[in-house]
């Protein structure tokens, strides 16, 4: 019993906040992280709607709305279901996700005019999700495992909507061999611990996408989602916004309503 | 079929039956708005090779039409589909249905669907043994993705162990053909006027199915039950009174059993549909209990080298242990097939693929790919080959209806 007592102790000591001094810079990285998501637990479920607009290098722009529905499974993995509303010839088209926190994600996308359930080979994570500048591993739920960290430095937050604050910047490394990615440098602010821009690179290290995040609101009296979030392609001149609104938080949603069968009455 | 049909009637029976009880139960709940939206297409069809008998087309120029109404309630909906296709060339293919009528409510742990639906069950691409609960509508395209609504009650029940789906199947829906004038038909015309059923009940037979399925860590599964009139006929050589030889269809009321798997592993989908099929005394090939089996894999080559491109590579083995008496053309046949996904704006696809007999080499080729043009429209091109037929295959009167088609779709 003691020992159970006493490993308690260490989690929440290793999972404190506070930067304490003689951390090593990996060690730094990883408290930012853990804290980040600590403070995103609990949400239940959620639900909202968005509008994804994708904007070529001429500057043509497409637009396609999108419902999404998140359940949360502690420590199991989350659930998550994506909808199109639009363009017309997808409308109902359903992406199911299951993200295993330990190997490949589960993954079904359901389509409407054959009334069919497709799985989607797990391996697939780094190509783009729909046409648009975020791939499936941009939009997954981030699970703290799936990276190791680096702190890097502390500075003055980008972007307008943060200039007053101050941000942790951060190196994280995806474990997986089939991300799309060789690092990710991650801006986070020290306040309230939300992602205001992310700068991706390829596997040969060279600069591919910048994520920023901006618009934040809080919801439910605790969590912070971002209203706007463009990405940018620096090596193909295209982007994409996703516009968020409608977020609700613990609407009562049950496991049963992301099984691959329920896919079929999503609409 | 034609939209005066009587087997119509009686579908629209069973749907009006449940609206009238849908507009009582629906009165007092909470109300969306009603949505209707749809999809006008036009089919340009030309085939390679000049018609063996004359009237039948060269070309052809085909426009149909499916407008859908949906509607939601708190807890309830109701999605009608109807569907309308002109052929200037087969009276037999120009042709109406309800694709669905149907109305759903939905709880916790048991979903409750009445009217004309559409269900689909299994996982392999080349052929679909285990979908068995809608008949296909072969008039609007050979590959048997095209279904015919069904009359239905149906319940499902949501467990931890699983999805339990009940069905009572009120009403026959007899498989479409093409006429004398059209293309993509059997050298002697079928007789649908002649059409026998082992069981006196004929179309109004009611048929049942049952069907667990359930995800387990990475597997798919699927076992189900079907006892009722065969969707699939066999077709008799006959004569008519005036002498005219046809193909009379036969329905036979089966019982089968069908298990449908899926499983993957990094790039890995591997797939199994396995039937047993039993008929009921009869003297022909559904008499005794057969059975056959589609299994294969995709191999899916994600995000090829950065460009956002995924390639796949299909195979599958498609078996029939009733050999040269199989009701269908696949009795020992491989499939191979390769699909390009671009993952652009568009969404541009290409799905390639064929399927060899291996006893006669016998060669069935399809290509199709399709992409977006702005926000509404779309386009699809197919091809369709029939490569090395022999006089005994099934396919042989296809032999020379080697075609390509572009069609054009409106979204609204």
């Amino acid at each position: 019993m003691n020992s159970l007592i006493m490993s308690g102790v260490l989690v929440v000591l290793t999972q404190a906040p506070a930067v304490a001094l003689g951390q090593t810079a990996e060690e730094r990285g990883l408290a930012i992280a853990v804290e980040a998501d600590r403070r995103d637990r609990g949400f239940a479920d959620s639900t909202a709607e968005l509008r994804m607009i994708l904007r070529s290098r001429g500057g043509d722009e497409r637009s396609r709305e999108l419902r999404s529905r998140a359940l949360e499974r502690p420590d199991q993995g989350d659930r998550s279901l994506v909808v199109f509303d639009s363009p017309p010839d997808v409308r109902g088209t359903a992406l199911l996700t299951y993200a295993n926190r330990v190997g490949d994600d589960d993954q079904w996308l359901y389509l409407p005019a054959l009334k069919r359930v497709r799985r989607i080979a797990a391996s697939n994570r780094s190509g783009p999700f729909m046409g648009s500048e975020f791939s499936y591993e941009d939009l997954a739920s981030q699970v703290v495992e799936q990276f190791t960290y680096r702190w890097l430095r502390e500075e003055a937050c980008p972007g307008e909507a943060f200039d007053s604050l101050t941000c942790f910047v951060i190196e994280r490394r995806p474990i997986e061999a089939r991300s799309g990615y060789s690092r990710q440098v991650v801006w986070i602010d020290q306040e309230e611990y939300r992602t205001v821009k992310i700068d991706y690179y390829d596997r040969r290290e060279a600069a591919l996408k910048t994520l920023s995040l901006s618009q934040y609101e809080q919801y439910a009296g605790r969590f912070w989602r971002a209203g706007d979030m463009l990405m940018s392609n620096h090596q193909t001149g295209q982007s994409t916004r996703l516009v968020w609104s409608e977020y609700e938080f613990g609407v009562g949603l049950r496991e049963s309503d992301f099984t691959p069968q329920a896919l079929t009455r999503v609409r | 079929m034609t939209i005066g049909s009587p087997r119509l009637h009686h579908a629209f029976r069973v749907a009006s039956a449940s609206l009238v009880f849908l507009a009582s139960s629906v009165a007092t709940s909470a109300q969306d708005a009603p949505e209707w939206s749809g999809r006008l297409s036009v089919e340009v069809r030309g085939f390679l090779v000049a018609p063996d008998e004359s009237g039948q087309p060269r070309m052809l120029v085909s426009p149909w039409l499916q407008p859908e109404y949906y509607r939601a309630w708190r807890t309830q909906s109701l999605l009608v589909v109807p569907f309308v296709r002109f052929d200037p060339s087969d009276p037999e293919r120009t042709h109406g249905d309800i694709r669905e009528l149907l109305w759903r409510m939905v709880h916790d742990t048991w979903e409750l669907r009445a009217g004309i639906g559409k269900m689909f069950w299994g996982v392999t691409e080349s052929q679909h043994l285990v979908d068995i609960i809608n008949q296909t509508d072969v008039v609007e395209n050979g590959d048997g993705e095209d279904k015919l609504g069904q009359p239905m009650v149906s319940v499902s029940l949501i467990r931890r162990w699983g999805h339990l789906d009940l069905f009572v199947l009120p009403g026959f829906r007899e498989r479409t053909f093409p006429g004398e004038k059209g293309r993509l038909r059997f050298p002697l015309r079928v007789a649908r006027e002649l059409t026998q059923y082992t069981s006196s009940a004929g179309t109004v037979h009611v048929d049942g199915a049952v069907r667990w399925s359930h995800v387990l860590g990475g597997w798919d599964l699927g076992l189900s039950h079907f006892r009722g009139t065969g969707r699939e006929p066999q077709l008799l050589f006959g004569t008519t009174n005036e002498g005219e030889s046809v193909l009379i269809p036969r329905y036979v009321v089966i019982n089968q059993t069908a298990l449908d798997v899926q499983t993957t592993t990094g790039g890995w989908l591997w797939k199994l549909e396995l039937i047993s099929r039993g008929g009921q005394g009869d003297r022909f090939a559904g008499g005794k209990r057969f059975n056959a089996l589609t299994g294969g894999f995709e191999y899916t080559f994600a995000n090829v080298r950065g460009s956002g491109r995924d390639v796949g590579v299909l195979a599958e083995y498609l078996f029939d242990d009733r050999g040269r008496l199989a009701t269908t053309p696949f009795e020992d046949d491989m499939f191979v097939g390769a699909r390009l996904e671009l993952n652009d704006v568009q969404t541009t696809r290409l799905l390639a693929g064929a399927i060899v007999d291996r006893r006669t080499g016998a060669t069935f080729v399809s290509l199709e790919s399709g992409r977006r043009l702005g926000n509404r429209w779309t386009m699809n091109l197919e091809t369709r080959l029939f490569l090395g037929l022999q006089g005994d295959d099934y396919l042989f009167g296809f032999r020379n209806d080697d075609y390509a088609q572009l069609e054009l779709s409106w979204f609204f």
